[in-house]
C-alpha cells in the first residue's frame, strides 16, 4: 500500500527532527494525534497540529499523558493509525496505558523525544535514559518495539517504520530519540507518496459470526475489525481469551499461557524479522562499539580516531532496540575482544551487551550524565582501554569521562 | 427456547454475572438496555467503554463494541473513539470511583470540550470491588474501611461538576426509578454532546453492611422514602449527605455544539489548503 498524496509534503527542507517526525507521521497515515505538551517534543506535536487539518486528520491537546494514550488507543480501535508524542516525565505518566495497549494489541505509535531526568531533570537537553523504561515500564508481562533515529531524517523515515511495524504486530511501538536528534536542523528529504510503503491494517474479511478477535495467525498476530462494523466486539485490559472474554482460570492452562505469553511470543518469535542492525567495519574488529541514536554518530569520530592509531573497532548501531539483538551480540562476543557501549545515561542498554556475551568478551560503558552528548575522546579512550585489556572482566566496566576524572580524581570508584 | 427480552442488548453467554445480591447496577444495566431500544439509535454505531472496578464490568456485559479500559481512562479512550470516528455514540459506564476520583480530570475536560459522549456514573458511595474504602463520593461521617471513624473529606456533587464543566444533560436518579432512569437514558443517547447521568444504587455488600443499613431492599426503601424529584433545580443544591434526602431530576439541558462541530465549524473557516 502507498502513501496518500494527501499526506505527504514531498520535497527537500531544512528542518529539525521533531518537525520531520510530524511530517513522518503525516506521510505514515497518521489519522489522530492526542498529545499533551512537554520539552523537548513540543515541536513534533506543533508541526502535526498545523498541517494536520488539511489532511483530515486531528491533533487533540488531551489534559495529560494519561488520556493522551487512551485516547489514541480508543481511535486506534475506531480505524486509525494513531500516535503521541512526549518526553521524560511524561513517558512515566503513559505506561499504565502502554500495558493496556500491549493487552488490546492496538496499533499505535509513541514518539520519546528523552531528555535527562529522574524526575524535572534537564528538560531542555538530550538523555537516553528512558531505554529501560520502554522496555520494562508498565507492569506484567509484554514486548514492545523500539526504533532509535540518529537524525532529522530518520526522525521522518522511522516515523513511517513505527507505524508499520505498529500495523504488523498491533503492539506499541517506541520512536526513541532524543532532544539532540530532536533539535538538530539538517537536510530532509520527503519522497514523493508513491516511495513510501505502508504496512495496511490487518483486517479479519472471513465470515463474520466466526470471528475472534484475539485469535492469533500463524505468526501469532490477530487479525482486527474496528468499533462501527457490527462485530460487538469485547476488548478488555483483564486477560482474555480468544473471544476477548476475561479469563482467570482455563483448565489445563493458566492465563498466562493463554495471553500474556502471546502478547511476549509474538515479538520474540518473529525478532529477526523486526531487528534491524547497522554494521561498520566488523570484519576485522577486536572491539565493537554498539551504540544507538544521537550516540552512534558520536561513536563513528571515536572510531575514526581509534582506527588511525591502528586499532581494530568497528561499530554497530541498534537501529532496532527492542527486541534486543541477543544472537548477534553473542556471535560477535564470541569474536571480539570487547564492547564498547557508550549511552547517555549511566548503564542501561549496556547491561543487555553483557548478558549477551556471556562472559566471552569484556563490555565497556562509556556513561553520560545528559544535557550533552559524549566527547568523542572519552569514547576512544575506552576503545584503546578495552582494545589493551588482557583478562576477561565478567562484568560491565565502567569508564570514567575525562572530566569526571578531573574533578572526582582517582577517589570516586 | 424462550428468548430473554434483552437477548438481543446483552452478551447472554457471559451471564450469570459478578454483581453480588442487593446490588443496583444491573437494575441500572436494565434501564440502559431499554433505555438503548426506546431510544432507536443504530446499535451497530453504538460503543461502549468501562474502567475498572464493579460497575466497570458493564461494558463486558453489553451486546456493542464494549471497550473494558484501566482505572478511570474510559473517558479519554472513548473520546479517542469519537473523534476518530464522529459517527458512533460512545457511552461511558462506570462507577463514581472510576469516573470522579482517578478519571476525574477525563471528566471536567471531556464535558469542557463537549464531546458527544454519555456518561453513567453508578454512585454506590464507596469502592466497592476494592473491598469498601472511602470514595470522594462518600458522605461525611459514613464509614467506610478506610475511613473507619467516618469519612472526614466532603463529598462531590456529581451534577454540580458537570453542569459546571460544561455538560449538555444532567440528570439524577436511584435505581428505584427504574421508569424514569430508562426514559432519561434514552433521551441523553439522543442528545449530541456530554451528558451525565448519576445513578445512586445500593452497594449492599459493602456501604450499607459498614453503616449498618441493612440489605439492599433497606436500601431502596430509603430511596423510596428519601428522594425528591426537582426537575430543573440548581446543581449546586445537590449535595448527598449521609442518610439525608437526595434529591433527583433532570437539571441541567442545554445546547453547545459539539467539540467535532466547533472543530469541523471553526477549522473550515481558518484552514487554506
Amino acid at each position: 500500500m502507498k502513501a496518500n498524496p494527501r499526506d505527504v509534503r514531498t520535497g527537500t527542507y531544512y528542518m529539525d527532527g521533531d518537525i520531520a517526525a510530524g511530517y513522518g507521521a503525516l506521510a505514515a497515515g497518521c489519522r489522530f494525534i492526542g498529545g499533551y505538551p512537554i520539552t523537548p517534543s513540543t515541536e513534533a506535536a506543533e508541526s502535526f497540529a498545523r498541517i494536520a487539518p488539511q489532511s483530515g486528520a486531528v491533533f487533540v491537546q488531551m489534559e495529560d499523558e494519561l488520556a493522551s494514550v487512551a485516547s489514541i488507543m480508543g481511535a486506534s480501535w475506531s480505524g486509525v493509525k494513531t500516535m503521541t508524542i512526549t518526553s521524560g516525565p511524561g513517558y512515566s505518566l503513559m505506561m499504565e496505558a502502554i500495558g493496556l495497549g500491549a493487552m488490546m494489541e492496538a496499533p499505535f505509535v509513541i514518539l520519546n523525544i528523552q531528555r535527562g531526568g529522574p524526575s524535572t531533570g534537564v528538560p531542555t537537553k538530550t538523555g537516553q535514559a528512558d531505554m529501560m523504561q520502554s522496555r520494562w515500564g508498565s507492569h506484567g508481562d509484554y514486548e514492545v518495539i523500539a526504533i532509535s533515529p540518529d537524525s532529522p531524517q530518520e526522525l521522518f523515515d522511522f516515523m513511517i517504520k513505527a507505524f508499520n511495524l505498529a500495523e504488523k504486530y498491533r503492539c506499541p511501538v517506541m520512536v526513541m530519540s532524543d532532544e539532540c536528534v530532536g533539535h538538530m536542523s539538517e537536510k530532509v528529504v520527503v519522497p514523493p507518496a508513491e516511495e513510501i510503503e505502508l504496512e495496511p491494517r490487518r483486517i479479519y474479511t472471513g465470515p463474520k459470526e466466526e470471528y475472534l478477535p484475539f485469535k492469533p495467525d500463524q505468526d501469532l498476530v490477530p487479525k482486527m475489525v474496528k468499533a462501527g462494523d457490527g462485530y460487538n466486539l469485547y476488548v478488555s485490559g483483564a486477560s482474555h481469551d480468544e473471544r476477548g472474554y476475561p479469563i482467570i482460570y482455563q483448565k489445563g492452562k493458566n492465563q498466562s499461557d493463554s495471553t500474556a505469553r502471546r502478547l511476549v511470543d509474538k515479538i520474540r518469535l518473529n525478532a529477526d524479522k523486526i531487528i534491524e542492525l547497522h554494521e561498520e567495519k566488523l570484519d576485522d574488529a577486536e572491539v565493537v562499539v554498539v551504540s544507538y541514536g544521537i550516540t552512534s554518530r558520536v561513536a563513528v569520530r571515536g572510531i575514526e580516531l581509534a582506527r588511525k592509531k591502528g586499532i581494530k573497532v568497528g561499530k554497530l548501531r541498534l537501529v532496532t532496540v527492542w527486541p534486543f539483538p541477543d544472537q548477534r551480540i553473542s556471535e560477535l562476543a564470541a569474536k571480539v575482544k570487547a564492547f564498547v557501549v557508550p549511552e547517555i545515561n549511566y548503564g542501561q542498554v549496556v547491561y543487555d551487551v553483557e548478558r549477551c556475551s556471556h562472559g566471552e568478551a569484556n563490555v565497556v560503558l562509556v556513561p553520560h550524565g545528559g544535557a550533552g552528548v559524549h566527547d568523542p575522546e572519552d569514547i576512544l579512550e575506552a576503545i584503546e582501554y578495552a582494545a589493551t585489556e588482557k583478562k576477561k572482566i565478567r562484568k560491565v566496566i565502567i569508564r570514567k569521562t575525562r572530566l569526571e576524572k578531573k574533578v572526582f580524581g582517582g577517589g570516586l570508584k | 427456547m424462550d428468548v430473554h427480552p434483552m437477548d438481543d442488548v446483552l452478551r447472554m453467554d457471559r451471564i450469570p454475572h459478578i454483581w453480588c445480591p442487593g446490588c443496583g447496577i444491573g437494575t441500572a444495566v436494565t434501564a440502559f438496555a431499554e433505555g438503548l431500544k426506546k431510544a432507536e439509535i443504530d446499535l451497530q454505531k453504538t460503543c461502549i467503554v468501562s474502567g475498572i472496578g464493579c460497575t466497570g464490568r458493564v461494558a463486558g456485559y453489553v451486546k456493542l463494541d464494549s471497550f473494558h479500559t484501566t482505572h478511570g481512562r474510559g473517558i479519554a479512550f472513548a473520546t479517542g473513539i469519537q473523534v476518530a470516528n464522529p459517527d458512533l455514540k460512545v457511552i461511558v459506564f462506570s462507577g463514581d470511583g472510576d469516573i470522579m476520583s482517578i478519571g476525574g480530570n477525563h471528566f471536567i475536560h471531556a464535558a469542557r470540550r463537549n464531546v458527544n459522549m454519555l456518561v453513567i456514573c453508578v454512585n454506590n458511595f464507596i469502592y466497592a470491588m476494592t473491598g469498601g474504602q472511602v470514595a470522594p463520593t462518600t458522605p461525611h461521617a459514613a464509614y467506610a474501611t478506610t475511613s473507619p471513624f467516618g469519612a472526614v473529606e466532603p463529598p462531590f456533587n456529581i451534577p454540580y461538576i458537570a453542569d459546571s464543566s460544561g455538560a449538555v444533560y444532567v440528570a439524577r436518579w436511584t435505581v428505584l426509578q427504574v421508569r424514569r432512569l430508562t426514559d432519561s437514558i434514552a433521551e441523553a443517547l439522543k442528545k449530541p454532546g456530554f451528558s451525565v447521568i448519576e445513578v445512586i444504587s445500593p452497594c449492599a455488600m459493602y456501604y450499607s453492611r459498614i453503616n449498618r443499613l441493612g440489605d439492599g431492599l433497606d436500601m431502596m426503601k430509603f430511596y423510596h422514602d428519601n428522594t425528591e424529584i426537582r426537575h430543573g433545580e440548581d446543581t449546586k443544591n445537590l449535595d448527598i449527605g449521609f442518610q439525608t434526602k437526595i434529591i433527583v431530576g433532570k437539571f441541567v439541558d442545554r445546547e453547545r455544539p459539539t467539540y467535532m462541530d466547533s472543530y469541523n465549524k471553526w477549522l473550515s473557516g481558518t484552514v487554506k489548503d
